[in-house]
């Protein structure tokens, strides 16, 4: 089992530690639903070391990130990030990565952790030579601070002020005495930074991070809070056999000019129109979806959930997952088998928290 | 081994419900330890009052928000009453375990199996024994 540069202090703050993409992590300190609230009202604090970084450079950097991935990255301007996925040459998903562009001639993709050596076999098997791929994860520590809080704890420890950086665009910074790459991105729907820090300098970050006010938060509220957000995760609402479209992830697939593995299958899929789209719901009967439990219309099977829980910011239960098109639309219903049992569900519209 | 209230005044199953003998029969909830294991309780399922159970029975399912644990009859008995006010706040498992959070009344068929169950001694090197196999 892999441990983060931050394992001791979870151990020590009595975080209760799972086992999560072959890393021991903690899912929670003390409550996901405070952990959660934290995140929604003032700040919450994640160690998200396990995520991986692939890092190209040189002259083919950039073009070989573009045929990999199904955003633009040509277009994309030093200091921004753009979400994209990895696709296989049938249009399923490999991984979904974020893309920052760190100078003219060097790009890094942040990688799901459970397939950072997937994704890096993959990526030096489409590299050019002259890509210079290197996997840099051990190497990095990752914290997300995530919260209206966060821009004022990060000024409090000396980062430059922060209130006119937008969404998706990254600086080099000073934080608490050493360098970092500071990003205003996060996976939790809510206002937030990433912190790429070298794996030596975690500790300090955390202790200066959590001292400036910021709530440690486990793998339990970033779940909750990432299915609020309706964003998805690989494994349940992405996987090696699920399209792009089916996902409606088709604003960060360029497919008017292609040129990305796998765009042939995604524009065939495209013309065909995706057989099966993931949806939101909510519970209307009274019972909590749990990812892999039946879709019902009648009796029949029409899908299964990918993730669903509690909604601690709505107070009512929460789910995606995949169904015929004829019931994606808001206002559909139809059931979830809870323990063999059909419960009410009805489609409305994602975020379900924004 | 973390910090539990496990009480000397009720006994305990394998599977993490505490019994206390009562004149009516005995009154059913779920210890400290796994409170604290399961997390923010959000959801709890409940038999039907009438409903005769075996020991050992799945009788119940209990939510947090991660996770999904079933509840087993730590004897064998009928449900002669349900705690209703858990199906509006299941968080009283989380509060006040052993109080508000209890679960339900099982009339008692067999007086051994209650006999039978851990005391606090018992209970507490039972979940020693857990902890120090999943370290």
């Amino acid at each position: 089992m892999q441990r983060t540069p931050l394992h001791e202090a979870h151990v020590a703050l009595g975080a209760r530690m799972v086992p999560f993409a072959g890393f021991d992590m903690p899912v929670q300190y003390d409550s996901i639903k405070e952990e959660h609230a934290a995140v929604r009202q003032t700040a919450g604090l994640f160690d998200v070391s396990h995520m991986g970084q692939i890092h190209f450079t040189g002259p083919e950097a950039v073009a070989t990130v573009e045929r990999l991935v199904t955003c633009h990255v040509a277009s994309l301007r030093v200091g921004r990030v753009r979400y994209g996925l990895l696709c296989n040459e049938e249009g399923g998903v490999v991984d979904d990565v974020t893309v920052y562009r760190t100078a003219e001639d060097s790009v890094f993709l942040c990688v799901n952790a459970a397939n950072v050596e997937k994704d890096y076999r993959w990526c030096v098997r489409h590299a050019s030579e002259a890509a210079g791929v290197r996997n840099r994860s051990t190497e990095t520590a990752l914290l997300a601070l995530q919260g209206p809080a966060s821009a004022a704890i990060l000024s409090k420890l000396g980062a430059a002020p922060l209130d006119g950086m937008r969404r998706f665009r990254f600086v080099d910074a000073e934080l608490a005495g050493g360098k970092v790459l500071l990003s205003r991105t996060g996976y939790t729907g809510s206002d937030g930074f990433e912190i790429y820090a070298p794996a030596a300098a975690a500790l300090g970050l955390w202790q200066a991070l959590t001292d400036a006010g910021a709530r440690p938060c486990g793998l339990g509220a970033r779940d909750t809070l990432r299915l609020e957000a309706a964003l998805p995760l690989y494994g349940h609402e992405l996987d090696d056999s699920t399209s792009p479209l089916e996902a409606r992830l088709d604003r960060f697939v360029k497919l008017e000019a292609g040129g990305f593995i796998g765009a042939e299958a995604v524009r065939r899929c495209a013309e065909a129109g995706p057989k099966r789209l993931l949806t939101g719901f909510e519970m209307v009967g009274r019972g909590i979806a749990r990812a892999g439990y039946p879709i019902a219309k009648q009796g029949e099977t029409v899908g299964a959930v990918t993730s669903g829980g509690p909604s601690p910011t709505l107070g009512k239960s929460i789910g995606l997952g995949y169904v015929p098109p004829a019931l994606a639309e808001p206002g559909q219903e139809f059931d979830i088998v809870v323990r063999d049992k059909p419960v009410a569900a009805r489609v409305i519209e994602t975020p379900f928290v924004s | 081994m973390g910090d539990y209230d496990i009480r000397d005044d009720l006994r305990y199953s394998a599977e993490d419900e505490w019994v206390r003998s009562e004149a009516k029969g005995v009154t059913i909830g779920i210890s400290d330890y796994a409170q604290q294991q399961l997390g923010d309780v959000v959801f709890v399922e409940l038999p039907e009052v009438g409903r005769l159970l075996e020991k050992g029975e799945p009788l119940g399912v209990i939510e947090s928000v991660k996770t999904v644990a079933d509840l087993y009859a730590p004897i064998s008995g009928e449900v002669l009453e349900i705690n209703p006010a858990l199906a509006e706040t299941p968080e009283a498992v989380n509060d006040d375990c052993y109080g508000e959070g209890w679960m339900l009344v099982l009339s008692v068929a067999d007086p051994s199996e209650v006999e039978g169950l851990f005391d606090r001694a018992g209970y507490l090197q039972h979940i020693k024994d857990r902890e120090d196999q999943s370290t």
